[in-house]
């Protein structure tokens, strides 16, 4: 008999044993999918000591929790990772798997879809359950492509499991039901040792100090016109007085003015804070890509015809070096009232 | 020491347009240039081999034009450039091309295969690590540097939240950042040297797969329909004293309950 695939997984990723945030947001999103197609939402959680998490995910939003639980897992590992999620696939059957589309999700899901030789869609920015063209419900995965300038929605008809890697800070998280009973069983793989060639010597944290600017409410953020670190001090300031933080463009990165961590954008990061107030972003397609969810957009842009207009809730025509030192003290006495 | 870096014919995405009354993608005019993550992969395997000595491929799946992409990576000084061209191949999603690719890397001699994280114009980065699962070697992704050992490469890899250092035994194969190899120009020796030289074409009879697994057929996905991004609805711009400016956008910030 053929197998049956079905029910939604989320591979949940964590990082020295805390959740990351994406593994919630995807729990959020397969609640839909599940619910359209009538099937649970599985949590799969790798890792070494990390079975007490499985709680926290049935109250994010999993219906069951599979564990596995060994040594091998206890730091991210290409092939470790792909033995263990691979023989769960053959032993369970998923009809749907989602991953982050992190470093680790990006790494993992590709070597894993041609390990079980299935198809997998990449950076998801939208997952939907609708009825194909024989009214059977199908699951659609749309992405953006060609840098974000074109988006595109793809099919995997007939191999099993369907799997994409879902861009983080794109899906909404659940409220979190605390003490929501849900199924935690575990699943013990066995490990071919002889295939591990790659063993991890160090792992270096990057800065504290470079907090996650996807987690930001009010974000100043500054492009090619902000010029250098001088420009983007006078950013820092307006940020500081609103308690919120500063942001680049990919223009200033590659100028080497600010880290990658900080940047918005199609090879940076996705953010929605309550205020991204763009400096001197021209606002290129693949920076758009990252911040156009943004609840309000102001931008300050000396070129009347710069696209970053296009997208903005409130557009400035003016001189970011005038207007934004200006708009500190302004703040600052309004916020002293 | 023999190395092989994949590398992608893109479209220069950063100067694709929108037709803003068809909706379409406005191709004409746009240049296509080498992927900048697989140029970065090319730039690795040429400080190798000044720092190690090596011989350094190139290989391409893609269509004829791509011939002028892999004379750019012979005047970087690249050693042999093979263009994997065949109708059969067209098509093909992630999987099946990293088939064709693994397909054509099986029948070459190597130590080390080299490719960019991703490409501009699919952003997929899912065509290395696949075709390092097709030819059973390890993978390192998102690296920032690599150093030939004994026994294998000392490699560094960049994630989110830190930068780890990794071990390889053996053959692997890499995916690098753009970022982390800036890569020279061409040469003007190298220039005329690349137009006096073979870019070898190969077709799919002259690879190790089976026909079944290529292009089309071989593809699990299928691209169901795209479309252009709607933008939103443009908000107000203006044109005022910096004074007035700075009033507007405080007056906003309180309608919005930002401050």
């Amino acid at each position: 008999m053929e197998k049956e695939y079905k029910n939604v997984y989320v591979f949940a990723e964590q990082r020295n044993g805390v959740i990351q945030n994406v593994a919630y947001e995807l729990l959020g999103k397969a609640n839909d999918l599940a619910a359209e197609l009538g099937q649970k939402v599985v949590a799969v959680l790798l890792g070494d000591g990390i079975a007490d998490k499985a709680q926290d995910l049935i109250e994010m939003g999993a219906d069951d929790v599979v564990v596995i639980d060994r040594p091998e897992l206890k730091d991210y590992l290409t092939e470790q990772y792909t033995q263990a999620m691979s023989q769960l696939i053959d032993h369970c059957s998923p009809r749907i798997v989602l991953f982050g589309a992190t470093t680790i999700g990006r790494d993992l899901a590709p070597r894993l879809a041609c390990r079980v030789k299935s198809g997998l869609v990449a950076d998801c920015t939208k997952l939907t359950i609708e009825p194909d063209k024989d009214g059977n419900l199908d699951f659609f995965s749309t992405r953006p492509a060609f840098g974000g300038n074109l988006m595109a929605t793809i099919v995997c008809p007939t191999s099993r499991p369907q799997m994409s890697t879902v861009r983080p800070g794109v899906m909404q998280k659940r409220t979190r039901e605390v003490g929501k009973k849900g199924n935690i069983q575990r699943f013990e793989p066995t490990f071919d040792a002889s295939k591990f060639k790659v063993r991890l010597i160090e792992t270096k944290m990057n800065d504290n100090k470079v907090a996650d600017i996807s987690n930001a409410k009010i974000l100043i953020s500054g492009g090619r016109g902000v010029h250098d670190k001088e420009g983007f001090q006078k950013l820092q300031a307006l940020a500081d007085v609103m308690g919120g933080m500063v942001s680049s463009s990919r223009a200033m990165v590659d100028a080497g003015v600010m880290d990658h961590a900080y940047q918005v954008g199609q090879t940076g990061k996705t953010v929605r804070p309550n205020l991204y107030m763009a400096c001197g972003i021209s606002g290129a397609i693949q920076h758009l890509a990252g911040m156009e969810e943004s609840h309000y957009i102001i931008a300050i842009n000396k070129d009347k015809y710069a696209p970053i207009f296009s997208v903005a809730d409130l557009g400035i025509v003016g001189d970011l070096h005038k207007i934004v030192p200006m708009l500190t003290e302004r703040i600052k006495k309004e916020l002293e009232k | 020491m023999n190395i092989i870096v994949c590398v992608k014919q893109v479209p220069d995405t950063t100067e694709i347009k929108i037709d803003p009354v068809k909706g379409t993608l406005i191709r004409d005019g746009v240049p296509s240039i080498m992927n900048p993550d697989d140029k970065g992969g090319l730039e690795l395997a040429l400080r190798m081999k000044e720092t190690e000595g090596a011989t350094v491929t190139v290989v391409s799946m893609g269509p004829p034009q791509a011939d002028r992409m892999l004379r750019e990576a012979l005047a970087m000084g690249a050693d042999r450039a093979i263009l994997l061209s065949d109708r059969r191949f067209a098509g093909a999603d992630t999987l099946a091309t990293s088939y064709a690719l693994a397909g054509c890397i099986r029948t070459l001699d190597y130590d080390l295969i080299i490719a960019g994280r991703q490409a501009i114009d699919g952003d997929t980065a899912q065509v290395a690590p696949e075709m390092a699962q097709h030819l059973d070697l390890p993978q390192v992704s998102y690296v920032i540097d690599a150093k030939k050992t004994d026994k294998g490469f000392i490699v560094k890899k960049e994630n989110e939240d830190c930068v780890q250092t990794l071990e390889v035994e053996g053959k692997c194969v890499l995916t690098v950042l753009a970022s982390a190899f800036k890569a020279r120009y061409m040469t003007v020796a190298g220039i005329i040297d690349a137009y006096n030289r073979e870019v070898e074409v190969w077709s799919a009879d002259q690879i190790d797969v089976e026909e079944s697994k290529l292009g089309l057929k071989g593809s699990p996905t299928k691209v169901h329909k795209s479309f252009p991004k709607s933008l939103k609805e443009p908000g107000e711009v203006f044109e005022l004293s910096e004074e007035e400016a700075v009033e507007l956008i405080v007056s906003r910030l309180k309608e919005k309950h930002i401050i």
